[in-house]
């Protein structure tokens, strides 16, 4: 009703708005790309699953901001983020289910190259935090479409 | 901590305690919602001074960017100004007793840096020589966050999991889902 109003009012007064459709539009990109470089420079430089995962979805909803709810569902649809949000902790707990297939403990990656346990390290680690990133970049967005779709079909 | 330093820190706390009473002054809550962000990254830059690269990372992308989005969403559902509070004095009372506790128990902290503090003599050495040993990435936090304390990360994960889904359950997917 009067929220739905007001959402509607939002984003008339973003298409008013040219200097900003277009800053963004031209942002976004290197928002997301920001995103995987933190994401797989975690290991090197400060940064990580966490981080990236919120930067990642910090560009998606910037989009739908701009460009309308719709837009971004078209791109990422709720359906799909709600999978991926769940898929992200079943890739973790997988690493780790892993491990203990190959002789070792629960998340203990060494387990995972038999003949060079540093490289599984590496390869845990590259999967766990790949786990974070999705799970964390899933969740932010599911929020943003919650809230978003707050009284937009009353 | 050198001397540059201290000014430096000096100066960012000065202008924390600046934006924490604009945002406290402020009646247009998009201007508060954008004070707190900017709150928020002058944190990461007192991160960064104290060699906290990682932390300043998330203060960065959590405080200053998402929550930022979050505020900025919720304020073009609501509206942007704010009615004048009735009681202002006893929310600065609560706020000013939980500061006095919190400065009080920093009392009895070691001083920054020192090298016999408990924190630095427990686990910490095995870490920063096993890094090197046993798990080879340069960044330690990574290690320590992935791999030496995966399982509590694993716990991290999953509160943000069930944390959306809470939201999910109690908002519902908005206008398809009815």
């Amino acid at each position: 009703m009067s929220d739905s109003d007001s959402m509607q009012r939002w984003h008339l007064r973003m298409r008013e708005k040219p200097v900003l459709r277009i800053v963004a539009k031209r942002f976004i990109p290197f928002v997301l790309l920001f995103a995987l470089y933190v994401q797989f420079h975690g290991d090197y430089g400060p940064g990580g699953g966490f981080q990236a995962g919120v930067i990642f979805a910090a560009g998606l909803i910037l989009y739908a901001m701009i460009f309308g709810r719709e837009a971004l569902e078209k791109v990422a649809p709720p359906r799909a983020v709600e999978i991926a949000a769940a898929l992200g902790v079943l890739l973790y707990t997988g690493v780790g289910v892993a491990t203990m297939l190959g002789g070792g403990n629960f998340l203990a990656y060494g387990a995972l190259d038999s003949h060079d346990p540093m490289h599984g390290q590496h390869l845990g680690i590259l999967l766990v935090e790949a786990g974070v990133g999705i799970t964390v970049a899933a969740v932010m967005t599911a929020v943003y479409f919650c809230y978003a779709g707050r009284g937009a079909g009353e | 901590m050198q001397q540059h330093e201290i000014l430096l820190a000096g100066a960012l706390f000065a202008f924390l305690l600046a934006i924490a009473v604009a945002v406290s002054r402020a009646r247009n809550l998009f201007a508060a919602g954008m004070l707190t962000g900017i709150f928020s990254l002058v944190s990461a830059g007192l991160f960064t001074l104290l060699d906290a690269v990682d932390v300043a990372f998330t203060e960065a992308a959590v405080g200053a960017g998402i929550s930022t989005i979050v505020v900025l969403g919720t304020l073009s559902l609501t509206g942007e100004h704010e009615g004048r509070p009735r009681r202002p004095l006893l929310p600065l009372l609560v706020t000013a007793l939980t500061g006095a506790a919190l400065v009080w128990g920093t009392l009895d902290m070691p001083g920054l840096g020192d090298p016999h503090a408990p924190i630095h003599n427990h686990v910490a050495p095995d870490y920063l020589s096993g890094t090197a040993a046993h798990i080879g990435i340069p960044n330690v936090v990574t290690a320590i966050l992935a791999s030496y304390r995966g399982f509590d990360t694993l716990g991290e994960l999953v509160v943000i999991f069930t944390a959306g889904v809470g939201v999910l359950l109690l908002l519902g997917r908005g206008a398809e889902a009815r």
